[in-house]
């Protein structure tokens, strides 16, 4: 069954926010966890997160991780906040 | 005069090598002139800078790069690498030095036209250093500020029809060989397939959602020109299904010498007559190839596509005409258990649009590598933790003898309980009247 987008994005977002104080990025694997769904349907919710501007990626080169947008400690650092 | 002393730097300029130093040091030197009055869009002393930093980290013997960055172009996981130094006050000209991969054309066929016009795009909103190709066959920018992407972006998209390759935890920029279009030894159109499943797979390339990084490379025949087995996690090699073509006349021009062996290559010193039987027959790793006084017989179920014969003797042995290609996956490089080969899954195939056969594959892996895998762990690490088995029936792919790598005589079979007539349960009473405990 398909997720609904509302109701992930909250999910997201409300678990996110939780665990800001010790960790700002993470795995794709970790959100698919919270939304409770298989890779797939997950990457459909995530990717419009993405669009919407409420999660953005962040990538090392070769590992790719996100979070909040603007979280984090690098957004303030670099000034790409 | 440079803005920074490099002595340490210098030092490598002194080996018997050409220098990736004195190759900064020109670009610098041609970005401080600027005889085409580029209005650069990013520091003009940004080589300089980086030639500094260089050298500050041989000093004092660690990296002043921080690691990765949140830059990006919009909708896109990857085809951008942020890269910060960490002393960004001493040399701002690399504050920001982030790489940009581009999606090579297909073969690394390119004019000198599209070369020009993406140099002349990084000279105008980039360092102008280039690095061609990286490992993934990427076309590689390194170096530019974030303002910067978006436009480059915009630029290569819509006025040079190119787009970005993979990085991340993406499906990496697929590779290949220049395959049919030059050489004769391709035993499918690798540009074709790699072509179609670049377009195919656009969301896997762009938007992240592997465990790990994730390589396709097309060789068109064993020998493997883009280091397939080495390298991808999924390695499409061509092979034929019939008997190597022997043109006998050809076999006799090269034993009597009209035909310079290994297509005139190695010819820089005299190795004496041409010796059939003992660099041809007895190099053969399968024992498959003789003389029948002037005839060359192969046994040919033998044979197991080391190209060595027909790489010597090009003009007389000819792959087959049923062709199509072999799908291994697994291989990586060193950093889990030390590197690691790919492993035969699909002995053969035909490559024929709309290659269906080979997409239902694909998708498979990807679907118990999403969900099996680990964070970090690439899939020839998985097929290691949870078994070759594992992948079979995750792809639904029958065993077959050729996976069997080792041991090749007497391997272990693991049975399961509805592979075995009446499963593993038993009258234990019954047993026993036949076996004293």
């Amino acid at each position: 069954m398909a997720l609904d987008y509302e109701e992930s994005k909250a999910k997201i977002v409300e678990k996110l926010q939780k665990k800001l104080k010790t960790k700002s990025k993470f795995y794709f694997n970790d959100l698919a966890k919270i939304l409770e769904a298989k890779p797939r349907e997950a990457k459909k919710v995530i990717n419009r997160l993405v669009q919407e501007e409420i999660l953005e990626y962040w990538s090392s080169g070769s590992t790719s991780l996100y979070g909040l947008k603007g979280t984090g400690k690098q957004a303030h650092a670099e000034d790409e906040d | 005069m440079a803005k920074h002393k490099t002595p340490l730097l210098d030092q490598l300029e002194s080996g018997p090598w050409p220098s990736f130093v004195s190759d900064l040091k020109q670009q610098a030197e041609v970005r401080a002139k600027n005889k085409e009055k580029v209005e650069f869009q990013i520091p003009e002393d940004v080589v300089e800078d980086l030639l500094g930093i260089l050298e500050l980290s041989f000093k004092h013997g660690r990296t002043h790069w921080k690691h990765g960055g949140i830059v990006g172009v919009f909708g896109y996981g990857g085809g951008v690498i942020g890269r910060y130094c960490d002393q960004p006050e001493q040399f701002s000209g690399v504050a920001h030095f982030h790489t940009m991969r581009v999606n090579q054309p297909g073969g690394k066929f390119y004019t000198a036209e599209y070369l020009k016009q993406l140099c002349d795009l990084w000279d105008f909103r980039g360092s102008g250093i280039t690095n061609m190709h990286g490992s993934t066959g990427d076309i590689i920018f390194l170096g530019t500020t974030t303002p910067q992407l978006e436009e480059i972006f915009y630029e290569m998209t819509h006025n040079y029809n190119q787009d970005l390759g993979g990085s991340g935890s993406n499906l990496r920029t697929p590779s290949d060989c220049i395959g049919q279009a030059r050489c004769e030894y391709s035993c499918y159109d690798t540009q074709a397939l790699c072509y179609h499943l670049t377009q195919e797979y656009q969301d896997e390339l762009h938007r992240p959602a592997f465990p790990y990084k994730f390589k396709f490379k097309f060789d068109g025949c064993p020998n493997c020109c883009v280091a397939s087995i080495a390298r991808a996690d999924m390695s499409f090699i061509g092979t034929w299904k019939d008997d190597i073509r022997i043109d006998q006349e050809a076999v006799q021009a090269y034993v009597g010498g009209e035909i310079a062996p290994n297509a005139n290559d190695h010819s820089g010193r005299d190795w004496g007559a041409f010796d059939i039987q003992k660099e041809v027959c007895d190099l053969c790793p399968t024992e498959c190839m003789w003389m029948e006084g002037d005839k060359l017989m192969i046994e040919n179920k033998e044979c197991n596509r080391c190209m060595h014969c027909i790489n010597v003797m090009p003009r007389a042995l000819r792959i087959g005409k049923e062709t199509g290609l072999s799908i291994l996956v697994g291989a990586k490089a060193p950093i889990l258990d030390g590197a690691q080969m790919s492993s035969m899954l699909v002995p053969f195939v035909k490559a024929e649009e709309p290659y269906d056969e080979i997409k239902e594959v694909i998708e498979a892996i990807w679907d118990w590598w999403m969900e099996e895998g680990k964070n970090r762990e690439r899939l020839g690490e998985l097929m290691k933790r949870q078994g070759f088995q594992r992948l079979l029936e995750a792809t639904g792919i029958a065993p077959d003898p050729r996976m069997v790598k080792e041991p090749r005589s007497n391997p272990y079979i693991f049975w399961k309980a509805d592979e075995v007539p009446g499963g593993f349960e038993r009258d234990i009473d019954e047993f026993r009247k036949y076996h004293q405990r």
